[in-house]
C-alpha cells in the first residue's frame, strides 16, 4: 500500500509534538512490510532519517519550468533527494506560476517553522503539493494537522484518492476557546473533505464531532504512543540529590498548559514540606507572569525557572526528577508524560488530557484542582510505596504502548476507507 | 440427613472523608458523616430491612425447622444505633423467634488477626462482650474479617475458647475434599471449621439477577434439587454471604425475598433440614483436619489477602498502621481507640487495589487507587502524630508498657493505700472517741464517789 503524507516537521529539526508523533507513526507503519510511505515537509535539512520512508522536501519541488542541468541540481538538492525526482516533478507543472516568488530551480522558499506569513506559506504548501500529486503514484493522501488540510484537500482533489487527516490538536485546545476564525475554516473544510479523521483521543474526537460538526462515523480514535529511548538516553545517569526531591513541569508555558495550577500547588505543598524543589522548565508568552507568581507566593527559592530544553537536556531534567506534572487545562494527547514514565519518573496529569485515557498508572486530577495536585505531589514525595509503585508501574505500563500497535490499527483504517471509497 | 447452615454478614464501614494533607495536624475528624448516613440508610432501607424481616417472617412460619446464623461488625453496629435504629429492633426480634444464632468477628473488621495478635484478640473480646449485652447470646463461633483464616489464625481463635470458625471452601486448599464436612484445624482440634460453598453461595449473592447466566432465572426447587443431588455422606451445605447480596446486589425486583423465601419449604420435601454453626460443630465428627498454611479469604478469584495487601501500596499503609497498634492497645485515649477501629476496617485498604478483579468497586469518593492510598495516608499521619504524641517515642513499647504496668499498680497502691488510711482514721476517731468517753465516763465516776462521799 503507498500513502502520500502530508506533514509539517518531521525530527530531528522540530518545535513541537507533532513532529515526534509523525515520525513514531511512520515509523510504526514501516514495520508492515508492503507499506510505502511518501512523507512531504516544507523544508528537509538532510539530516532526516529516510531509512523507513521516503522524504519530498515541498522546497524542491517545481513550479516553475527551468532549464538546469542535472550537476546544478545535484548539487542543490541531492543530499536528502535523487535529482531524477525534481525532472520527473518538474513534467507535472500545471499552471503558469511565474508570478510567484520563486527560486533559480523554480521553487519556493518554505522557512519549515510557524512564521508570522504562516497563511501564505500553507497556501503555497498547497500549490506544491497540486505538483507531487500528479507525479506520485499512490492510493491514500494522509495529512497531520491544520496546516496541511489544504495540500491534502488539492492532492484528492487532482488524483481523485481518499483523503485521511489527523487531528493532533484543534484550534479549541489551542486558544482556551477562543478559536481563530480563519484556523477553524481552515480545520473544518480539511475535516468536511476528509473520507476519514484520525483523532489522537476520544477527548479530540468528540470536539470534532461536536465543535466541526462531524459525522462520527468517519471520525475514529487513534492514540499516540512513544518510541522507544535510545542507548544514548538510557545511559544518562540521573543526578539525584539524597535529600531533595524534585518535581518538574515540562512544556511551553502558554494558557494550554496550565503553569499557574502548578505554582499554586507548589506553594501548598511547600507550607508544609521544606525538602521538595519544582522546576518549571520550557519557556512561553506566561514565563514572565508566572516568575511574578511564584515571587508572590514566596516560593521563589524552591521554584526554579531553568528555560527551554532540547534533544538530551529533557532527559537529563526528567531523570533527575522525582515527579513528573502536566496540568494541561486542554490537551489533545500530550506525548510528555509517557517519556517521563519512560524515564521511571511517577507522573501526574490533568484529566483533561488526552493521554489520560489510555494510561492508568498515573495520578489523574482535573487541572483545576490545585488541592488534589498539591496532595498527590505531597503523597508521591513522602510515602515511598508510591513512589516505588508508580515508577516501576508506570514504566511497564508505557513500554505496551507502541508505535507497531498504532501502525496496525491506521492500516485497518486505511483499508476500510479504500473499501468503502470505491463501492 | 443433609442440613443447611445458612449464614450472612452486616458490616458496613465508617466512610473516610477527603483529608489533604494540608490538614495534617491541624483536623482531627477523619470521617464523612453525610456519606454514612446517606449510606447506611440506604443499605437498610434497600436491603437490611426487607432482607430481616423477611427471615423473621421464615422463622416464625417454619416453627424451629428455618434457622439462620448472623455476625455484625463493631463498626457496623455503631452507625446502626445511630442512623437506623429500625434494623436493629428487627435483629432483636428474629432473636426471640430463637432461630437465630449470632457469631462473632472482629469489632473493626480489620486486619488485625494477621498483624497483632494482642490488637486482635481485644477486639474479638470487645466484640463478644457487645453481642452478649445486646442479645444475651453467648458467641461460640467465630468468623473473621472477610473469612480470612490460617493456621496460626486458627489456633488464636482456638485459644479464645471459640468452637468453631467459618473459613472459605477455596480449591486451592481443600483439592479433592469437599466442602459438605467438618474439618478441624490442624493446630487445635477443638476448633471445628465450617468451610463456605462459594458455588452455591455465590449463584445466590453473586448470579441471581443476572440474565446472561446459564441457569437464570433460578427458582427455590432447582436450587434445592442441586443440593439434593450432592452424594449422601456430605451433609454440611453452608452458604455463607453478606446480609446486602439481597436487596442490594441482587434487587428486590429480581424478587430474591420470594426465592429465599420457598428455601425451607422446598428443603422440607426433599428432607433437607436447616441448623446454626454452633449444632453442627456440636453434633457432627469432623472428618480432618485442615491444613491452611498461607491466609486465604473469601473475595476475588485467588481466594487470598491480595485485594488488601496485594501492591506495595497497600503493604506500607498496613504497616504504617499495626506499627503503632502497641501504644494504641497500651494507650487509655477514647478518641484514639474509636479512631482506630475505624481505620482498621478492611474496606480502607481495598479501595488501594490495583489488580484486576473483574468485578467493578465502588470506590466512594476516591479517583482511583492512588487517590484512596494518599487519602488514607494523610490521615493515617495525622493519627500516627497524636499516639506518638501521647507517650514518647524513644520509649520502647516494652519499657512503655512496664511504666505503664507500675504506674497502674502504684494507682492501684495509692487507692489502696488510702482506703487503709481512711479505715484507720476511722479507726483512731472511735478509739479516740472511745478513750475520752472513758475519761468522762471516770470523771463522772470521780464525781460519783465524790458526791457518795458527801453524801
Amino acid at each position: 500500500m503507498k500513502v502520500l503524507m502530508f506533514g509539517w516537521e518531521f525530527p530531528p529539526h522540530i518545535l513541537g509534538g507533532l513532529g515526534t508523533a509523525s515520525y513514531g507513526l511512520t515509523k510504526g507503519m514501516s514495520a508492515q512490510e508492503d507499506m510505502d510511505i511518501t512523507f512531504c515537509i516544507p523544508k528537509p535539512w538532510g539530516d532526516e532519517d529516510q531509512s523507513f520512508l521516503k522524504i519530498i522536501g515541498m522546497n524542491s519541488v517545481p513550479i516553475v519550468w527551468r532549464d538546469v542541468n542535472w550537476d546544478y541540481v545535484n548539487s542543490r538538492v541531492g543530499n536528502y533527494m535523487n535529482p531524477q525526482l525534481y525532472y520527473d516533478m518538474r513534467e507535472h507543472i500545471y499552471a503558469d506560476f511565474n508570478y510567484m516568488h520563486t527560486n533559480d530551480l523554480g521553487c519556493m522558499e518554505f522557512s519549515g517553522r510557524y512564521p508570522d506569513n504562516l497563511h501564505e506559506e500553507i497556501n503555497n504548501y498547497s500549490i506544491v503539493a497540486g505538483v507531487v500529486a500528479r507525479q506520485q503514484e499512490f492510493d491514500i493522501i494522509h495529512s497531520h494537522d491544520w496546516l496541511t488540510y489544504p495540500a491534502g484537500i488539492h492532492a484528492k482533489q487532482v488524483s481523485g484518492k481518499p483523503l485521511v487527516i489527523h487531528v493532533h490538536a484543534t484550534d479549541f485546545d489551542r486558544s482556551r476557546g477562543n478559536v481563530n476564525p480563519t484556523v477553524y475554516a481552515i480545520e473544518k473544510n480539511g475535516m468536511d473533505h476528509a473520507d476519514c479523521i484520525m483523532c489522537v483521543s476520544e477527548l479530540t474526537r468528540q470536539t470534532v464531532i461536536s465543535k466541526y460538526y462531524q459525522d462520527p462515523k468517519k471520525c475514529f480514535t487513534v492514540h499516540n504512543a512513544v518510541s522507544p529511548l535510545s542507548k544514548e538516553i538510557q545511559e544518562i545517569v540521573p543526578k539525584k540529590l539524597p535529600k531533595e526531591k524534585v518535581v518538574t513541569f515540562l512544556g511551553r508555558l502558554t494558557m494550554q498548559k496550565g503553569p499557574e495550577y502548578f505554582v499554586e500547588a507548589a506553594a501548598m505543598v511547600l507550607k508544609k514540606a521544606s525538602n521538595i524543589r519544582f522546576v518549571m522548565a520550557g519557556s512561553g508568552d506566561m514565563m514572565e507572569a508566572m516568575i511574578r507568581l511564584a515571587a508572590e507566593r514566596g516560593i521563589a527559592d524552591r521554584f526554579h525557572f531553568p528555560g527551554f530544553m532540547k534533544g538530551k537536556q529533557v532527559y537529563e531534567v526528567l531523570k533527575a526528577s522525582d515527579v513528573y506534572i502536566m496540568p494541561s487545562v486542554s490537551e489533545p494527547f500530550g506525548i510528555s508524560p509517557l517519556e517521563a514514565m519512560q524515564c521511571s519518573v511517577p507522573t501526574i496529569i490533568s484529566k483533561q488530557s488526552g493521554c489520560a485515557e489510555i494510561l492508568s498508572k498515573c495520578i489523574k486530577t482535573d487541572y483545576w484542582d490545585i488541592h488534589a495536585m498539591a496532595d498527590a505531589i505531597y503523597s508521591i514525595c513522602t510515602n515511598n510505596s508510591l513512589y516505588d509503585y508508580l515508577r516501576d508501574e508506570g514504566k511497564r505500563e508505557v513500554d505496551g504502548i507502541v508505535w507497531e500497535k498504532v501502525g496496525l490499527r491506521v492500516r485497518s483504517l486505511y483499508e476500510e476507507v479504500l473499501k468503502n471509497y470505491y463501492k | 440427613m443433609k442440613t443447611i447452615c445458612l449464614y450472612f454478614e452486616i458490616h458496613q464501614i465508617i466512610h473516610l472523608k477527603r483529608y489533604r494533607f494540608f490538614e495534617i495536624g491541624s483536623d482531627h475528624y477523619y470521617y464523612d458523616d453525610f456519606a454514612n448516613e446517606q449510606g447506611i440508610n440506604e443499605i437498610a432501607e434497600r436491603s437490611y430491612i426487607p432482607a430481616l424481616t423477611t427471615l423473621i417472617e421464615m422463622a416464625k412460619a417454619n416453627e424451629g425447622a428455618f434457622k439462620v446464623a448472623l455476625s455484625i461488625s463493631g463498626v457496623a453496629l455503631e452507625q446502626l444505633e445511630i442512623y437506623a435504629p429500625v434494623v436493629i429492633e428487627l435483629l432483636h426480634e428474629l432473636n426471640r423467634t430463637g432461630c437465630c444464632e449470632f457469631l462473632c468477628e472482629p469489632y473493626s473488621h480489620g486486619l488485625s488477626s494477621l498483624a497483632n495478635e494482642d490488637c486482635f484478640k481485644e477486639e474479638v473480646e470487645r466484640m463478644r462482650v457487645k453481642i452478649k449485652d445486646y442479645f444475651g447470646q453467648e458467641p461460640k463461633v467465630f468468623r473473621n474479617s472477610s473469612l480470612i483464616y490460617d493456621n496460626e489464625i486458627g489456633s488464636v481463635v482456638a485459644g479464645m475458647g471459640f468452637k468453631g470458625m467459618l473459613i472459605e471452601g477455596a480449591k486451592h486448599v481443600l483439592g479433592w475434599k469437599s466442602p459438605h464436612c467438618l474439618y478441624h484445624c490442624v493446630d487445635n482440634p477443638d476448633l471445628k471449621l465450617l468451610m463456605r460453598d462459594y458455588k452455591l453461595s455465590d449463584d445466590i449473592s453473586l448470579r441471581f439477577s443476572n440474565s446472561e447466566w446459564c441457569e437464570y432465572p433460578l427458582f427455590a426447587d432447582k436450587y434445592m434439587g442441586w443440593i439434593d443431588s450432592i452424594p449422601e455422606n456430605e451433609q454440611v451445605i453452608n452458604l455463607f454471604m453478606e446480609l446486602s447480596a439481597i436487596g442490594y446486589y441482587q434487587p428486590l425486583s429480581s424478587n430474591i425475598l420470594d426465592f429465599i423465601k420457598a428455601l425451607p419449604e422446598c428443603a422440607k420435601q426433599k428432607g433437607i433440614v436447616f441448623s446454626t454453626p454452633s449444632e453442627i460443630v456440636g453434633k457432627l465428627k469432623s472428618v480432618d483436619c485442615m491444613d491452611v498454611p498461607y491466609p486465604m479469604s473469601w473475595t476475588d478469584e485467588e481466594r487470598d489477602i491480595s485485594p488488601w495487601l496485594g501492591n506495595v501500596m497497600q503493604r506500607e499503609a498496613f504497616n504504617k498502621l499495626y506499627s503503632v497498634a502497641e501504644r494504641v492497645y497500651l494507650c487509655q485515649d477514647k478518641r484514639i481507640k474509636q479512631d482506630w477501629d475505624y481505620l482498621q476496617a478492611s474496606n480502607n485498604f481495598r479501595f488501594m487495589a490495583t489488580k484486576d478483579s473483574g468485578i467493578s468497586l465502588d470506590l466512594g469518593i476516591y479517583d482511583s487507587p492512588f487517590d484512596a492510598f494518599t487519602n488514607y495516608m494523610n490521615i493515617l499521619g495525622d493519627f500516627i502524630n497524636r499516639v506518638n504524641s501521647l507517650y514518647p517515642v524513644d520509649m520502647d513499647n516494652e519499657e512503655l508498657s512496664s511504666l505503664l504496668t507500675t504506674i497502674k499498680n502504684q494507682g492501684e497502691e495509692l487507692v489502696q493505700l488510702s482506703v487503709e488510711v481512711e479505715t484507720l482514721q476511722k479507726k483512731l476517731a472511735a478509739a479516740e472517741k472511745k478513750c475520752r468517753t472513758a475519761k468522762s465516763d471516770k470523771k463522772e465516776a470521780k464525781a460519783k464517789t465524790k458526791s457518795n462521799k458527801v453524801k
